[in-house]
């Protein structure tokens, strides 16, 4: 693999490597063009992904540059014409021996006991490489064992060889350099600064790629030997930058994900909150058996009657109501396969279109496919501009947000960020362009207009607009990453951004959504209006007249018509997919509501959740590493999914939940197994033909972009209209604008359900600009009145200089202070007003 | 005593102002920060990142390296005694041991009352005068027991108030460097350097 970090790769030249002639190429690092020939040269510091350093010498190998040979680090040589090496020359052999007698001074050998033992590069280059005995007899360094640096990570400093991997991981690559070399000599450790832990969201890596046993993870700690563990490889569905992972079990329980470097996606790396959110699949409270609610309550019951009550709920609603009064939420946790079995259930069989994989929280199916895409690589490439406009990337899409800190930092990417409060991307932005909430489209606009207006902008100065537009203006293709900023605001303002930011000249879109699988569910035709393959009701109904029963004849609702439908009492039947509006739905009060008024509720869940404990009827589902299939990624990219687990109790894969709950309605979906869906999926969706033989000839690792060739044709696709964006809102300096964005970590099912996360959720509170803080007479800490449209609470405010004047900030999904109960879904934006408890008013 | 006073503070701007990179301010602020408070204090660690723009664990990394900034609280006067070869060859173990019995200390302690804190050093260069010392890396040459005690009762005395300041100080007299001889926010990669350097091709200048 070529080391992108450091070095442009350019140019062809030839080396002579232990006799033989290869090729190599001008800035490429020996070691690499060694590997890259199938001689490996034994290292601890080196890491192809992160900038050479030189510090453990364990690669030094004799290299002729025509002045004799010498020992040279080949991390830190770049490969030169005529370059003559010897990895497995004598010379070579006992410098190799030297350096680790020398590592091995001070390392305690408590391998029987190191969790790294098994796995461990300086234990299998020892044995390799190493000279076998140390003449080393005093006493060796000793240290406190193991110390927390975190809530997630063990130090170890005595296992430590100071490789400086961890710690210029945290600076260069992760931005977090919480972590750093501290004293000198012999005294040399690394160390948190005191009673700053290393709190990073990327912290994780720093254990996946510690060549020793010196940093462990409390998730994984004593739980197995590497040579009793299982593993498959999979991709990750905590968030939909869909990371490469290597699912690892013992005895039927994953035990550890561990980072598989993918190429076009992740390059090796995990977020905490992927990496272990594990031990939420392995949860005490997860669903084993079928309830079904009888006398008011929900008991375990037989699959079989199971099936027969919810098909029976099903059957009477359309006997009575038709199949609009059905409608189905949910499916981005699924597979593409069930994904598609749960559209030709819901649209197939039961005929209703009523059927959304988002919860309000996300972009317009039509946007989303409508507009120009990129993939990530193509974002993140050398000398072009990229327009963040939606959520803090190292929030909600982590990996991404160090994809694009790599790009900026290193390939000469302009970042213009168009964003309500300051992200994690602000440090590094060439322009930030911290807006009003609701005036994104105000900014989007200024941005593309003339330059030298010398006008403000929806809160944005001139001279940082300036700036963007000379970003802009400076060439290259200009991607946009594309999503919701704040879900407290309606969603027409960002999709007319988009709409004026596509103006620009070759412009194209990478889509910001949240969820796993939300991509495929999408593409699969778990949106209102659209069919498996990206097409329309009309654009894609012929395509399936043989395969399916039937094709809903007009658009359905999406979730926020489905719930105030269900709301009104106009909704019958819910079918929740892994879907749970009370705790994901922006406005909670309309989600609570519509939940009381359908008559019967039906979820597949893997936990039982606020929304599912309200059901008729709930069926276990298989989860992550129990199911087989592909997921799709937010660039579009299938790639495949592995079993390695069997599901708790009698938990079964979504496809064949709705596969029973067809038969039980008199239909034969047609398929016995994920490959039986796969193929249908290839044929069926015109998007997705060729894609079961496409993924079978790919990479696995690297997973395939579809549609596979060329657009869809254009009268299928769902054409892009910009909707009548909600107007302007007036501004009253006696309120504040809500935004509402997530963090990583929240009371979600993945870290509630992760004891090592389950204290990382940072909890509810109202954030402001220290100027509304004076302005409001409150302190931080202070208990406020907060008077909502739909409610008025007390909470605690904190200050929080990412959040500008006039705007008022509240994470979703948090303890305390919950943002869902604040928001007012038919409002175009929510304006909170915030009163002092101890007499001062606002704008008194 | 903790982060830096905001007379200090304003000290400390003005020296990150002298430099194209805030980062190399570090030393000088540490050395700021061990003048203030007479060692460096986690807090004015935590300040100096804030001020220079690096996290705190970097700071710690540059201030732990270097073994003169004191992390924990040393006396008004530290006292340094040469452990190396050629004043070891002139008594400097029995001073030593005579050091210690004086104040009451072992070497890297620190007497009750906060004068003194004894340290035993590597060479510090002075060998044809050995056995040396150094009080606040002040030299004193030939050290006998007997002009060990001497010294030890004109400092606790304040008979050196104007020679050896607190430890910490750095100079009597602040440096003051004029505004046109300040490199100032250069980017050092952008090649150019300020303008009193002079033609580094070999102009007239």
């Amino acid at each position: 693999m070529a080391d992108e970090t450091s070095t442009q790769v350019t140019g062809e030249l030839t080396i002579t490597l232990n006799g033989t002639q290869v090729d190599a190429r001008k800035g490429e690092l020996l070691i690499a063009a060694a590997e890259r020939h199938g001689v490996y040269i034994p290292h601890f510091c080196y890491h192809p992904r992160m900038r050479p350093v030189g510090m453990c010498r364990m690669c030094i190998v004799e290299v002729d540059t025509g002045r004799g040979p010498t020992l040279q680090p080949s991390c830190m040589l770049e490969c030169a014409e005529g370059m003559v090496v010897d990895t497995e020359s004598d010379v070579t052999s006992k410098a190799q021996d030297g350096i680790l007698e020398f590592l091995l001074i001070n390392h305690p050998l408590d391998c029987p006991v190191c969790d790294k033992g098994g796995e461990c590069p300086l234990q299998d280059q020892t044995m390799a490489y190493g000279p076998g005995e140390s003449r080393f007899v005093e006493s060796k360094r000793h240290h406190e064992k193991p110390i927390p640096i975190s809530d997630l990570v063990l130090l170890d400093r005595e296992r430590c060889i100071l490789c400086d991997r961890c710690t210029r991981f945290a600076k260069e690559v992760a931005g977090d350099p919480l972590i750093h070399f501290i004293n000198r000599g012999n005294h040399t450790e690394v160390n948190t600064f005191p009673d700053e832990p290393f709190a990073s969201y990327f912290s994780g890596n720093t254990v996946q790629i510690c060549p020793v046993g010196a940093l462990t993870a409390t998730p994984y700690r004593f739980k197995a030997r590497p040579w009793d563990l299982e593993q498959v490889e999979s991709t990750c569905q905590t968030c939909s930058v869909g990371c490469r992972v290597a699912v690892q079990s013992s005895r039927n329980e994953v035990l550890r994900y561990v980072g598989v470097d993918s190429d076009p996606v992740n390059w090796g790396w995990l977020c905490d909150k992927g990496r272990f959110a594990f031990e939420s699949v392995n949860g005490d409270e997860r669903l084993g058996e079928p309830l079904v609610r009888t006398g008011g309550e929900l008991r375990p019951a037989r699959w079989s009657e199971a099936i027969a009550s919810a098909a029976e709920v099903l059957q009477s609603t359309l006997t009575a109501h038709g199949p609009e009064a059905i409608g189905v939420i949910g499916g981005a946790r699924l597979t593409n396969e069930a994904a598609y079995a749960w559209a030709k259930l819901a649209k197939g069989v039961l005929g209703t279109d009523n059927v959304d994989a988002q919860l309000g929280d996300g972009l317009p199916a039509e946007v989303v496919l409508g507009l120009p895409s990129a993939t990530i690589d193509e974002v993140c490439a050398p000398g072009g501009t990229v327009i963040v406009l939606g959520p803090d990337t190292k929030e909600e899409l982590p990996v991404l947000f160090l994809r694009l800190r790599h790009a900026v930092l290193n390939d000469g990417v302009r970042l213009i960020e168009i964003a309500p409060t300051a992200t994690g991307l602000s440090a590094i932005a060439t322009a930030s362009l911290i807006h009003h909430p609701g005036e994104t489209a105000e900014v989007a606009r200024a941005l593309v207009g003339q330059p030298g207006l010398g006008t403000d902008a929806g809160g944005v100065n001139s001279a940082a607009l300036e700036v963007a537009r000379a970003a802009i203006a400076a060439g290259g293709p200009v991607r946009v990453v594309l999503g919701r900023a704040s879900v407290a605001e309606s969603v027409s303002w960002t999709v007319e951004a988009a709409s004026i930011l596509s103006s620009i000249p070759d412009t194209s879109f990478l889509m910001a959504l949240r969820r796993g699988n939300v991509r495929g569910a999408i593409d699969l035709g778990l949106s209102p209006g659209l069919l498996p393959g990206r097409v329309t009701l009309d654009g894609g109904r012929a395509n399936l007249s043989g395969l399916w029963p039937t094709v809903p004849a007009t658009p359905g609702m999406d979730t926020t018509a489905m719930l105030t439908a269900a709301a009104e009492g106009h909704l019958r039947t819910l079918v929740l997919v892994g879907a749970d509006p009370l705790a994901d739905f922006p406005d909670r009060d309309l989600a609570r509501r519509a939940l009381a008024g359908v008559e019967t509720i039906i979820a597949t869940d893997t936990y039982l959740t606020g929304s599912s404990s309200l059901a008729g009827v709930v069926l276990p589902a298989a989860g992550f590493a129990e199911v087989s299939g592909t997921t799709t990624n937010l660039e579009g990219r299938v790639s495949v999914l592995s079993q390695r687990v069997t599901p708790p109790g009698t938990a079964r894969s979504d496809w064949a939940i709705a596969s029973d709950l067809a038969r039980a309605l008199g239909v034969d979906l047609g398929f016995a197994s994920v490959e039986d869906i796969l193929t249908e999926i290839s044929s069926a969706a015109p998007s997705h033909a060729g894609l079961a033989d496409a993924l079978a000839s790919s990479s696995d690792t690297d997973g395939v972009v579809v549609p596979l060739s060329g657009p869809t044709p254009a009268d299928a696709l769902l054409s892009f209209t910009v909707p009548t964006s909600d107007a302007l809102l007036p501004r009253h300096s006696y309120s504040l604008r809500l935004v509402v964005g997530r963090k990583l970590y929240d009371e979600g099912t993945a870290v509630h359900h992760s004891p090592a996360m389950t204290n990382l959720p940072v909890g509810g509170a109202l954030r402001l600009n220290r100027y509304d803080f004076d302005r409001l007479g409150v302190a931080e800490g202070d208990l406020v009145r907060v008077i909502a449209p739909a409610l008025t609470i007390e909470a605690p405010v904190v200050v929080d200089p990412a959040v500008p004047r006039g705007s008022a900030g509240a994470w979703f999904n948090q303890d305390g202070l919950c943002a869902a109960d604040l928001i007012d879904i038919t409002a175009p934006l929510t304006v909170l007003q915030v009163e002092s408890l101890n007499g001062q008013g606002a704008g008194s | 005593m903790a982060r830096l006073t905001p007379e200090n503070e304003v000290l400390a701007r003005t020296i990150i102002g002298r430099y194209p990179v805030p980062k190399s301010a570090l030393i000088p602020l540490l050395h700021l920060a061990q003048e203030q408070d007479g060692w460096v204090t986690d807090e004015a660690m935590a300040h100096i990142a804030e001020l220079v723009g690096v996290s705190a664990a970097e700071v710690l990394g540059t201030c732990s390296f270097y073994e003169m900034f004191k992390r924990e609280p040393v006396g008004r006067y530290l006292v340094n005694i040469c452990t190396n070869i050629s004043c070891v060859l002139m008594g400097s173990d029995d001073l030593l041991s005579h050091a210690e019995q004086r104040l009451g200390v072992t070497v890297g302690e620190t007497t009750p009352d906060g004068t003194f804190t004894l340290e035993g050093v590597e060479c510090i260069a002075a060998c044809t005068e050995a056995p040396c010392l150094q009080v606040n890396y002040r030299y004193r040459y030939k050290v006998t027991p007997e002009s060990f005690d001497e010294l030890v009762d004109d400092l606790a005395a304040g008979a050196f108030a104007d020679e050896i300041p607190p430890h910490g100080t750095l100079a009597r007299v602040r440096q003051v460097i004029a505004a046109d001889r300040v490199a100032g926010a250069v980017e050092p990669t952008d090649g150019r350097q300020p303008e009193w350097m002079g033609d580094p091709d070999g102009g007239a200048s």
